[in-house]
């Protein structure tokens, strides 16, 4: 099924804050076997100039991908969320993200295209803390594989 | 932030170390509980197979966390990097074993920018397939 073309341009409101805790933090670090110590001890984190112990790059993934489903779960769009493939994903960081960070996600859908049967969706995501200053921008690109028959 | 590497001693085709990461049917779980992606493709075989995969396949995002470590590792401080983007060409198969999938990740100075930053090109292959492609980290340098 194509998507509306009129969503190219849409922003959604941003969300709720997530405050980023440092044992989540160290959580992720250790699912991805990165024992460095920026990510678990704040002293070695403020020895490198840091605030507070800060997350690894990706860690925000789990923050923007979170909001983008506001644009993916959104039914006027009618996107096919069970034939979903994540295609590409990029971040720009202003800074790192860090234990104690209120961070907001402000998504806006800036592509939507059809391949060969295929639906593809640009999302970006724009995090600022507390104080409104930007943090990092998602870019995620979704791909919805053409259903059996349809390609 | 204090990158330990300096800018004017890499080259275009400084070599940073390469690393092998292993990744499990448990690595799976894990990365799932801590990153709340629950998607069964990574964790429930009968769910995979009905979705036209071979196996369990890894998150893209792990394969993408483990690959960053190589300029992480090198970098010193994390927060050096300043962009950081891949693809995610073809999925790492996890089969349930003892020995589970070996992502292997090589990386290289391809560029050396304004503002003491350099452009590392990284390759992740897995099982002989390149599993990222356009992957690039932008990392400011001391």
């Amino acid at each position: 099924m194509a998507l509306d073309q009129s969503f190219v341009g849409r922003s959604y409101p941003p969300t709720d804050p997530y405050e980023v805790g440092r044992e989540k933090i160290r959580e992720f670090a250790e699912a991805v076997g990165d024992a460095n110590p920026a990510y678990s001890d704040p002293e070695a984190a403020k020895a490198l100039g840091h605030p507070d112990v800060i997350a690894p790059p990706t860690f925000v993934f789990a923050i923007t991908f979170k909001a983008a489903g506001l644009v993916i779960e959104d039914p006027q769009l009618g996107l096919d969320y069970s034939r979903v493939v994540h295609g590409d994903q990029r971040f720009a960081y202003t800074r790192p993200v860090r234990a104690g960070d209120r961070l907001t996600v402000t998504s806006t859908i800036e592509a939507v295209r059809s391949m060969a049967g295929n639906d593809i969706l640009d999302v970006r995501g724009e995090v600022h803390d507390e104080s409104g200053e930007h943090v990092v921008t998602a870019w995620t690109k979704l791909v919805a594989r053409a259903a059996e028959g349809e390609a | 932030m204090t990158a330990k590497i300096a800018y004017a001693e890499v080259e275009v085709g400084t070599e940073l170390p390469a690393r092998t990461f292993p990744v499990n049917r448990a690595t799976l779980v894990r990365y799932a509980g801590a990153s709340g992606d629950f998607n069964p493709i990574h964790w429930n075989e009968r769910f995979a197979k009905e979705v036209g995969l071979p196996d369990v396949i890894a998150h893209g995002m792990f394969t993408m966390a483990s690959a960053i470590r190589v300029v992480t590792d090198w970098a010193g401080d994390p927060g050096a990097v300043v962009e950081y983007g891949v693809r995610f060409t073809k999925p790492v198969v996890v089969p349930d074993d003892d020995k589970g999938a070996l992502v292997e990740v090589s990386a290289k100075v391809a560029a050396k920018l304004e503002d003491n930053t350099v452009r590392v090109d990284l390759t992740a292959t897995s099982a002989g397939q390149k599993v990222l492609g356009m992957s690039r980290a932008v990392v400011r340098l001391a």
